[in-house]
Formats: structure tokens, C-alpha cells, sequence
């Protein structure tokens, strides 16, 4: 599960890893129900499953992006998601705003 | 435009063959051309010759977007839902929430799905979850949501596997390749930073003389190249440059990029200073800016790099531009 081989020519399991990745990522394991619906919507298997609990198994693959959160039913997952892109957090701070980009 | 009659609808078909047009509109969008007016009408669409048993899925608006996914639904029966998503891809649009709950629900109820089909399955892009409430949604709707595989080349053998992900269906590839496919449209967005350089290169070369285009010429080559450095080399070297912060990557690229062409043109140590002062703020900010297109960075860490790194760069393309000057004086002796 935890292959860490970061990026090459051959297609292989790539764990990318960015600073603060996963921070604010919360699973509250007395409300998880173990239903698994994180494991199936996170895009960087941030989550595995054991003894009927989600648990963090790569945190600095979070990406932060909440579609966990938004998704379980439970309720269980908390975490400060956004657009993880420079030139909409530059935009942002100009326009003193929350960060947002026209270009995506 | 053909239609198919069912239940008392009339919902429009749709090709799965893409068109000499739809290609070069799609190469366009790549380049940065048309891209935020590149849209196709929501709705309801069947492709193939749809019928009641047959699965339905979801896609956003950017005709980029609804081009792949019709190609790849080629020789299948199937209905697709198209979400209003102002000509944004689903995971963007997902991320501002124009993919999103309510919008899905507004199609589902507004097409009369519940009619046109027999199941109550709705089969989402796995990257629409950043957007949508999946649990919510089938409260509102009685459809399940399932999310399919991120990538629309996968359709196919996910609805014939029973609806199942294998491993390589959830993750997001970002491999050599699909950094590459994002790079024209950093190059496009990096035009402002390119006439600024060139403007300052034409200053930098001043006064007007005989050996005006002699100087010029060196400096437009060393300016260029590191933007172009920034935008196609940076993107493939990504994850063998050093530390996680792009910003810092970019400052290792900028430093290798400059030993490189010091050496190669054999350019005076004053002359290689200033050049490096110049171009790895540059790099560094391009590669920076690559977060954007990246597939892995969280806000909380871009924000974090910008507030770190722009500071150090305005000072080092500063004291880059105030060794210039100095130069073209003559303070320092020049050469």
C-alpha cells in the first residue's frame, strides 16, 4: 500500500507529496461508520480501511480537496479544502478575496 | 440533429465520432485558445441507441470534457447528463461547486430521468465528488449515485465489469505525458512575463550603437529560454527536482538552467550573475505557478509557498536589475 516511488517513465503507483498536504484532514473514528465511501471518492488513496474504521494511511497525498468530507454520510471527516493552485492564491490576496482562479 | 422518442420525450443523440472540428477546437483549448467559451448546451443526450435498461452518465459542460467522454462511450447504448458547469472540466468545476449537488439534482428531476430510465443508477466522473454530495443527492432524487473512474477511457470496462473499480480507475495519473499536455496553456498565461523580459533585455542592451543588436541578442536567447525552461522542462522534471515546494524546485532548475548556459556560452562571471539574478526568479515563479496545474497541491501549501517565495524573488530579479545598472555604468568595472 505504501509504494513510495515518486514519479518515473514507466507506469507505476506514484505517491506525490507537497508541503502541508493533509494538515487540517480529521476522521473522527467514533462517528465513521466504516462504510468506505472516502477510500472510494479520495483521488490519492489517502484513506484504508481497518477493524471497520477509515484510517490516514498517507497524509501528505491529501490533496485537501473534500470530496471525503463532502461525502460521508457520517459525517465523520472534517478538512479545509481549496484550490491548491499559486496564481489563484496570488488573485486572491490582489483582489482580498478567497483565493479563486478564471483559469481552471 | 437526430432525437429518440421515449416515454413521451424527445431527447437529442449525440455521435461518439469526433469531427475534423471538434479535433482542431480541441487542439485550440490546449493552446489556450477559446478555452473559457468552449462550451456545449446542458441537458440530457443519448448515444448509440439509448433505451430504458440503459446507464446513465454525467459530465460537465466544457465541450473538452463531453468530446472525451462521448469517444470513449463509442459502440455503447447510454444516456449522458451534461451539468451547467460555465464550460469548466469536472474537477475544477467540482472544486467551485458548479459540479455540484444541487446542479446534478436539477438536471436528474428537469430531464424526467425517472421516466426515461428503469433503474435509478446515475453514474458520476470519481473526480465530481469534490463537488457533489453523493448521499445527498440520492435523498433528493431516489438515483444512486456511483462514482465511475476518473478517467473516461475507463467507462467502458467499468460499466462491463458489473460497475466495479479496478486500483488504476481511482488514481490520478499524472504522468510525463499529462504534464506535457498541460504546458502550452502555461506558456500561453506566461506572455505578459515574456514581453516584460524582452522589455527589459531591450533596456538592459541600451545605449542605441553599432554593437546594440550584439548585446540584445545573447540576453532575448538567455530570457527565452528560461521561461521555456520553466514551462516544458520544469513540468517533465518534476518529480526528480529536489524538495516538495515548487517554488524551490523551480530555484534548483533556475540554478542548473544558468550553470548550463554560463558554460555552454562561455558568459563573463558578472555577466552569469546577473543572468541568474534575472532568470531563476523566473523559473521559480513559473514553476510555482505549475501548482495550478498540478494534481496533488493543497491550498494550504500554495498559499504557504506564495507568501515565502515572492518575497525572495522580487529581491533576487531586483538586485538582479540593480547589478545591471551598475554594470551599464561602469562602476564595477564591467568585465
Amino acid at each position: 500500500m505504501n509504494i513510495d516511488i515518486t514519479g518515473s517513465f514507466k507506469e507505476v503507483t506514484v505517491v506525490w507529496k507537497y508541503i502541508k498536504n493533509g494538515e487540517s484532514l480529521l476522521i473522527d473514528a467514533d462517528k465513521c461508520t466504516g462504510c468506505g465511501t472516502c477510500l472510494e471518492v479520495c483521488p490519492h488513496s489517502v484513506f484504508i480501511l481497518k477493524y471497520k474504521k477509515a484510517l490516514i494511511n498517507l497524509r501528505d497525498a491529501c490533496m485537501e480537496c473534500g470530496a471525503c468530507k463532502l461525502n460521508c454520510p457520517a459525517g465523520a471527516i472534517e478538512v479545509n479544502s481549496g484550490v491548491g493552485c499559486a496564481a489563484a492564491v496570488i488573485g486572491g490576496m490582489l483582489g482580498k478575496k478567497a483565493p479563486d482562479c478564471g483559469c481552471c | 440533429m437526430e432525437y429518440t422518442e421515449i416515454s413521451g420525450s424527445k431527447i437529442p443523440l449525440i455521435s461518439a465520432k469526433l469531427t475534423l472540428a471538434d479535433l482542431l477546437g480541441g487542439l485550440m483549448v490546449r493552446f489556450d485558445i477559446n478555452r473559457n467559451n468552449y462550451k456545449v448546451r446542458p441537458g440530457l443526450y443519448g448515444i448509440g441507441k439509448p433505451g430504458q435498461d440503459s446507464p446513465v452518465l454525467v459530465t460537465a459542460n466544457y465541450k473538452l470534457s463531453f468530446d472525451i467522454v462521448r469517444k470513449n462511450l463509442e459502440g455503447l447504448n447510454a444516456w449522458l447528463i451534461v451539468l451547467d458547469t460555465k464550460g469548466i472540466n469536472v474537477w475544477c468545476a467540482a472544486g467551485k461547486g458548479t459540479f455540484g449537488t444541487i446542479e446534478l439534482v436539477k438536471r436528474i428531476i428537469e430531464s424526467g430521468l425517472e421516466k426515461i430510465v428503469s433503474h435509478r443508477t446515475v453514474i458520476l466522473p470519481q473526480l465530481g465528488a469534490v463537488g457533489v454530495s453523493a448521499y445527498k443527492a440520492r435523498m433528493m432524487t431516489k438515483f444512486k449515485i456511483v462514482y465511475g473512474p476518473v478517467r473516461a477511457c475507463d467507462i467502458k470496462k467499468f460499466i462491463a465489469g458489473g460497475m466495479e473499480k479496478d486500483a488504476g480507475m481511482s488514481e490520478v495519473s499524472f504522468n510525463w505525458r499529462d504534464r506535457l499536455a498541460v504546458a502550452p496553456v502555461e506558456l500561453v498565461q506566461s506572455s505578459a512575463l515574456i514581453a516584460a523580459l524582452i522589455i527589459l533585455g531591450a533596456v538592459f542592451s541600451l545605449p542605441f550603437d553599432k554593437s546594440y543588436a550584439a548585446r540584445l541578442a545573447p540576453l532575448m536567447i538567455q530570457y527565452i529560454a528560461a521561461v521555456l525552461a520553466g514551462v516544458f522542462v520544469f513540468p517533465l522534471l518534476l518529480p526528480y527536482l529536489p524538495f516538495r515546494a515548487f517554488s524551490l524546485k523551480g530555484g534548483v532548475l533556475g540554478i542548473l538552467y544558468c550553470l548550463l548556459i554560463a558554460f555552454i556560452c562561455h558568459i563573463s562571471f558578472y555577466g552569469s550573475l546577473i543572468m541568474s539574478f534575472i532568470t531563476i526568479p523566473v523559473i521559480s515563479f513559473i514553476a510555482m505557478n505549475f501548482t495550478g496545474s498540478s494534481t496533488f497541491t493543497s491550498q494550504a501549501g500554495a498559499t504557504l509557498e506564495v507568501k515565502r517565495s515572492i518575497p525572495v524573488m522580487a529581491v533576487v530579479f531586483i538586485a538582479g536589475i540593480s547589478l545591471n545598472i551598475l554594470k551599464t555604468l561602469n562602476i564595477l568595472g564591467g568585465h
